[in-house]
């Protein structure tokens, strides 16, 4: 069982919100959807789910055009950011209402929702309310309804980004296996990079509407093949300059690019490129060290280990080994490097 | 310990003494006429609980008619409360979501909000008239019997379809409020479960709406158990006493007949029962709140 977006194109009056999106998802499969606010994650999971129909392309299931068929016909289950649960339902009746609907036997209903209960630890909480739980466990319960329809399509949009910091971790590692043993096609979307990597699977990077590179995660990491792609999965923000800084690294680059953590303090070793700069400010989380320099017209930032507390306007050396730094032509498309071919970057 | 500081009393004193001389003395004397009875001449005679006991007792004359006029104004306002709002949800889901349409919509809606209640119980008075109103002219036309006038049915109709024109506007835009305020994502879940409309309403709409209609049904009942201007004007509370409501009632008693010890018994008792039922609608509210607090 496979979707397949082709040439997916969706706007509102005086905007493009999807912009001809190609994109296949395999059965079993994570799909991390990655890309700022506003980059057109949501309105392409209502494509998917059948939500809104697109103005143009088509939307293939298993080889079959589905690009019309309503969102009641489809097998297609959704979490979203905010906790949605009926709330005149008790947990029980909340994870049951899908399957109600579907006319689902009793004993097969039981069955399920203790299934999913069991696995999303609410048995203890099957009677109460909505409103008389934790965000945590709203949330849960929403991923519990979303779990006992087996749909074919599960959309999880931001599921976790109202839960605090602790619970997030946890979710984020049960989330996956709970769908993956399913054999849904899971799509997940979400603003942060550091969330796609540790999600793993595949990921389509986002901006403005467009998918700007769709590959397994890790790869599309290290070897992001436009500007966009490069910028959207790097936090701290992708350190860039201009070409011709360093002539003769790229031939036909416009833009250069590399990251955080490819970024040292100190004078520069034989081989890797210096530059001078100021300390503008330093963050400090304890295990490392986020210290952001003003090179020229661009800021940078360089992610050390420890902590490395500068103060501001401390003039300072940096350099960075030339295999790390990205090169991309004047339409953001990746460009390789000259002589050496560029290492695989070592994260 | 903070020291005290006392002089803020100060700023509270001339609301003290507004309260006073508008509201705390005159009930005081209505509270003293009602143990007193009069002959006129201003002459008094103590009379103690002998008001209250011939009003509280059905047999009596007083009693009769105030149990009369108390079960009259229930049934009006179980009525209009049974019409007004379901037909408020089912006006706030009709309602356009924006554009040009919601302003016009709302300016529609508020405009009967907007007319005072003797100006809307002429407008009705003249409106249903069997000869010359419009409404009641093309009724009668139609060959149906409509003569508010003359007809305890036709009354009570026009009372109940000025009220719901004059107020159901209030209960849809109450509605339309809370219905704006449910985000979008449950509409999308819903469809995505495959909930029909009537689920939709049954367990998204109507659950989040409670607040607002509890507000919406407290205001409803209170303005209705107090209707005073508006039957007074179209019905004078006729024909017979078909439309004389406790308002009404208490009206004629004391203005009419100068009944000024049964009169001040009876607004003191009718005053209880509104303080009771605001206690009642307080306390059912706090309970909504509380019960929505989640539990540790």
């Amino acid at each position: 069982m496979s979707l397949v977006l082709q040439d997916v194109g969706l706007g509102v009056p005086g905007a493009t919100v999807l912009d001809a999106v190609s994109l296949t998802l395999e059965r079993g499969t994570l799909n991390v959807l990655l890309g700022p606010t506003l980059s057109g994650k949501t309105s392409l999971m209502r494509v998917m789910a059948g939500l809104d129909r697109p103005d143009r392309g088509c939307i293939l299931l298993d080889g079959d055009d589905v690009t019309g068929v309503p969102v009641r016909r489809r097998s297609v289950a959704m979490v979203y950011q905010q906790f949605v649960n009926y709330p005149t339902l008790s947990v029980y009746e909340n994870i049951a209402s899908p399957l109600r609907i579907a006319g689902l036997p009793r004993a097969e209903r039981d069955a399920r929702v203790a299934e999913a209960a069991r696995l999303l630890r609410l048995e203890p909480l099957l009677r109460r309310l909505p409103g008389q739980l934790s965000g945590g466990q709203q949330q849960r319960t929403a991923i519990a309804r979303a779990l006992v329809k087996r749909a074919s399509l599960v959309l999880l949009d931001e599921p976790l980004a109202n839960l605090d910091y602790k619970l997030r971790e946890e979710l984020r590692e049960e989330l996956p296996p709970l769908f993956a043993r399913t054999g849904a096609i899971l799509v997940y979307a979400t603003t942060e990079p550091m969330e796609a990597l540790l999600l793993g699977g595949r990921t389509s990077t986002l901006w403005e509407g467009r998918v700007t590179q769709s590959g397994p995660t890790a790869e599309v990491y290290r070897r992001p093949n436009t500007l966009e792609a490069a910028r959207v999965f790097s936090d701290p923000p992708l350190n860039e300059l201009d070409a011709d800084v360093l002539p003769g690294l790229a031939p036909g680059a416009a833009r250069l690019g590399f990251r955080a953590e490819h970024l040292s303090l100190g004078p520069p070793p034989p081989g890797r490129l210096g530059f001078e700069g100021r300390v503008s400010v330093t963050e400090i989380t304890g295990s490392e060290s986020f210290v952001h320099v003003d090179i020229g017209a661009e800021t940078w930032v360089a992610l050390l280990p420890g902590v490395v507390d500068l103060p501001p306007g401390q003039a300072v050396q940096v350099h960075v080994h030339p295999s790390q730094v990205m090169a991309f032509d004047g339409a953001g498309q990746f460009v390789p490097a000259a002589e050496q071919p560029m290492a695989e970057a070592v994260a | 310990m903070k020291p005290r500081d006392d002089r803020a009393w100060l700023l509270v004193l001339p609301v003290f003494a507004v309260v006073l001389f508008s509201a705390v003395l005159p009930l005081m004397t209505v509270v003293n006429y009602s143990v007193q009875d009069s002959f006129g001449n201003n002459q008094f005679f103590w009379n103690g609980m002998g008001w209250f006991r011939e009003l509280l007792d059905p047999t009596s004359e007083l009693g009769g008619r105030f149990l009369a006029a108390l079960g009259r104004n229930l049934v009006f306002s179980a009525v209009i409360l049974a019409i007004e709002v379901p037909l408020g949800i089912l006006v706030a889901l009709c309602m356009p979501r924006g554009g040009w349409q919601l302003a016009v919509t709302m300016v529609v809606m508020a405009l009967p909000l907007l007319v005072p209640w003797n100006v809307v119980g002429t407008i009705w008075q003249v409106f249903a008239r069997a000869d010359i109103g419009l409404f009641g002219a093309a009724v009668n036309g139609l060959g149906i019997d409509y003569n508010y006038a003359g007809n305890a049915t036709a009354a009570w109709f026009t009372v109940i379809v000025m009220d719901v024109w004059h107020w159901t506007s209030l209960v849809a835009l109450l509605c339309y409020a809370g219905l704006r305020a449910i985000p979008d994502a449950y509409y999308q879940a819903a469809r995505i479960d495959g909930a029909g409309r009537w689920a939709v309403f049954r367990n998204i709409e109507l659950p989040k709406l409670k607040r607002v209609l509890v507000i919406g049904v407290l205001l409803r009942f209170i303005d209705s158990f107090m209707i005073y201007t508006e039957p007074f004007v179209v019905t004078g509370g006729g024909p017979g006493n078909s439309t004389t409501f406790l308002s009404i009632d208490l009206v004629k008693l004391a203005l009419g007949q100068f009944d000024l010890g049964k009169a001040a018994a009876m607004s003191l008792v009718y005053n209880l029962m509104t303080l009771l039922v605001c206690w009642v609608f307080f306390t059912a509210m706090t309970q909504l709140d509380a019960a929505r607090e989640p539990t540790p």
